[in-house]
């Protein structure tokens, strides 16, 4: 049971961990150039003081992501200008997929449509696939916390399937579903149900007795229980699994829309390469990475305001 | 009134984990009338949290029985309510919410919606912590915490109030003034309470009587110690009190010549 929370906390922790210093150094780089210019304001008009911080966090959040992006683009423009270049620099990808990035929502036939309808009907694909995996995974993962016994039969069974990779899972659903919908679904749900059913897991065993004999004391029964005090007092580690969870579907969607096809992003990126457009399939990718960017930071704020309290004290 | 309020009869404790065993208290008999304020004072890891927690139902006994009112105890319940030695507020809660779980629960389907609001306020006014409603615990200090602890408890309306060193993290003046506060309340509505304590002095002035328990392992009760002082109890008058400094000096015996702290135990 350890090694897969140990890799999934790892994981954040890293990610906490690296954001965290980069941010730090950003902050320490531009506190120097802003206290240069704060300093003349400092005898200006009191508003002008009042916004200056504001602003100054703004760019302190803003600027650095551009430059990078700035200079990601030119150095890949130099790079993929020569004659015997594979791949399309920026220009040109600009020039061949103008529409592609700048109309997200054209409607032109039911294959010719705007990349941002492509990805809503993945989104809707992940949204149902992940509700139905938090929900279940949710409930095992409080018997799996609760009962002894239930970690005993379940918790090697799920040890196992759960290192099975996503897309090995999509011919049997096909098999099953004889759609391509519904197996695209359920390929989503059994890649994000581990790490929620695993964290919910751990936190739930992670509940002080205090809490246990407060419970105990009041004679709550197991509904209430489980509403009152297990899924709060878990919330923070459900919450990290949700987050993992979210990441998992959004990578599983992309690869099982590639063979099931439809209408959804994956499937744009698989047609582009059989038709050689490899600009629109640079991008899908810019599309995916910023979408999957904030399907995480959206479970990351709704947990964060769930959770508000819930802290060590 | 027969039979006692609640009697502690013959209770054992052994602990079993695999092999070992520990044998943590050994025929432990009490009688508790009720309204009466009973401490119980031992040295660290004698085993008074363990008697508490039976009396209280989250622990079973080996052997013996706790009976309340002659009706045996054997699963916790509201009607012993618990003040958990480190307040137990639920943290995602607000200090409202803390009490309401409680309220709600006991009092549902006896009173209206309305009453049980004015019966929460009603427990927080007692503490004095109904200005801190909408905070959670975090937002409060230590002993405004371990304040709506015992308005959690005492909203219960509990036949008997069980305490497991309510004061003990606290500093000695928000101590004084929450020993206070309890010997009002105990003045006013006349609970019974059961209070573990480590302070010779918050045992005596509170207590009608100081239950002394002898080093584990296997702790028995080693003496029962009345206090016969006059309520209602100032902190300022007893300090030069005859059977105040008895009361006192026969406990600091029994703790520090008689049943001495044992490294080894
Ligand atoms: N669940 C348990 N399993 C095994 N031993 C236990 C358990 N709970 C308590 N004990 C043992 O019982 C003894 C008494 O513990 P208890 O918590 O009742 O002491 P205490 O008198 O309340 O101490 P303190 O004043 O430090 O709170 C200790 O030696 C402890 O190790
Ligand atoms: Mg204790």
């Amino acid at each position: 049971m350890n090694a897969p929370i140990d890799h999934g906390r790892d994981g954040m922790g890293q990610a906490a961990l690296k954001s965290a210093s980069a941010g730090a150094k950003v902050v320490a780089l531009l506190a120097t150039s802003a206290g240069v210019v704060a300093l003349p304001q400092a005898t200006g008009k009191p508003l002008r003081e009042k916004l200056a911080p504001l602003a100054k966090s703004v760019l302190v959040s803003v600027i650095p992501p551009l430059i990078t992006v700035a200079l990601i683009l030119l150095f890949w423009q130099i790079a993929a200008s020569g004659p015997q270049s594979s791949l399309p620099p920026p220009s040109k990808i600009w020039e061949e997929a103008k529409d592609l990035i700048v109309e997200p929502f054209y409607w032109a036939g039911t294959q010719d449509i705007g990349l941002g309808w492509r990805i809503l009907v993945s989104l809707q694909r992940v949204a149902i696939g992940f509700s139905l995996a938090a929900i279940v995974g949710v409930l095992l993962g409080a018997l799996v916390g609760q009962s002894v016994w239930a970690m005993r039969g379940l918790d090697p069974v799920f040890q196992v399937l759960r290192t099975v990779p996503p897309l090995a899972w999509l011919p049997l659903s096909l098999a099953a579903f004889r759609d391509s919908q519904p197996s695209a679904i359920f390929v989503i749900f059994i890649t994000a149900i581990w790490p929620v059913i695993i964290n919910t897991a751990v936190g739930i065993r992670n509940i002080p007795q205090d809490y246990r004999n407060v419970a105990k004391v009041l004679r709550l029964n197991q509904v209430e229980f489980f509403f009152k005090v297990m899924v709060p007092s878990a919330a923070p580690y459900i919450f990290t699994g949700l987050r993992i969870g979210v990441g998992l579907s959004w990578l599983a969607i992309v690869a099982a829309e590639m063979l099931t096809g439809g209408v959804g992003i994956g499937f744009f990126i698989w047609d582009a390469w059989n038709s050689s457009r490899l600009s629109d399939i640079i991008v899908a990718l810019v599309y995916i990475g910023v979408v999957g960017f904030f399907l995480d930071r959206l479970v990351a704020f709704i947990g964060a305001i769930v959770t508000r309290g819930t802290a060590v004290q | 009134m027969t039979s006692p309020y609640l009697k502690i009869d013959h209770v054992e404790k052994t602990f079993q984990r695999g092999a070992a065993t520990t044998n943590v208290l050994k025929d432990v008999s009490l009688v508790i009338d009720k309204g009466e304020y009973v401490s119980i004072i031992g040295h660290s890891g004698c085993g008074k949290s363990t008697l508490l927690n039976i009396v209280a139902g989250l622990t079973p006994v080996s052997a013996g029985a706790v009976l309340l009112e002659g009706k045996e105890v054997n699963a916790p319940g509201p009607e012993r309510a618990v003040v958990f030695q480190n307040h137990s507020l639920l943290p995602w809660l607000s200090v409202y919410d803390n009490v309401a779980l409680a309220v709600n629960k006991v009092f549902r389907g006896v009173k209206s919606k309305a009453e049980r609001h004015d019966w929460i306020m009603h427990n927080l006014d007692l503490v004095q912590m109904s200005h801190a409603r909408d905070k959670r615990p975090a937002e409060i200090s230590g002993g405004m915490k371990q304040r709506v602890g015992i308005a959690r408890g005492l909203a219960m309306e509990p036949k008997i109030l069980l305490l497991d060193e309510p004061f003990g993290a606290l500093d000695a003046l928000t101590r004084a003034h929450l020993q206070d506060s309890i010997m009002q309340i105990h003045a006013a509505l006349g609970n019974t309470m059961i209070m573990i304590t480590h302070d010779v002095d918050e045992a005596v002035l509170l207590s009608d009587r100081i239950v002394m328990m002898t080093n584990g392992p296997s702790a028995r009760i080693g003496e029962v110690l009345d206090v016969r002082l006059e309520r209602p109890r100032k902190r300022l008058e007893l300090v030069s009190d005859r059977t105040y400094i008895a009361a006192r000096e026969a406990v600091l015996k029994f703790l520090y010549e008689r049943h001495r702290f044992v490294e080894a135990a």
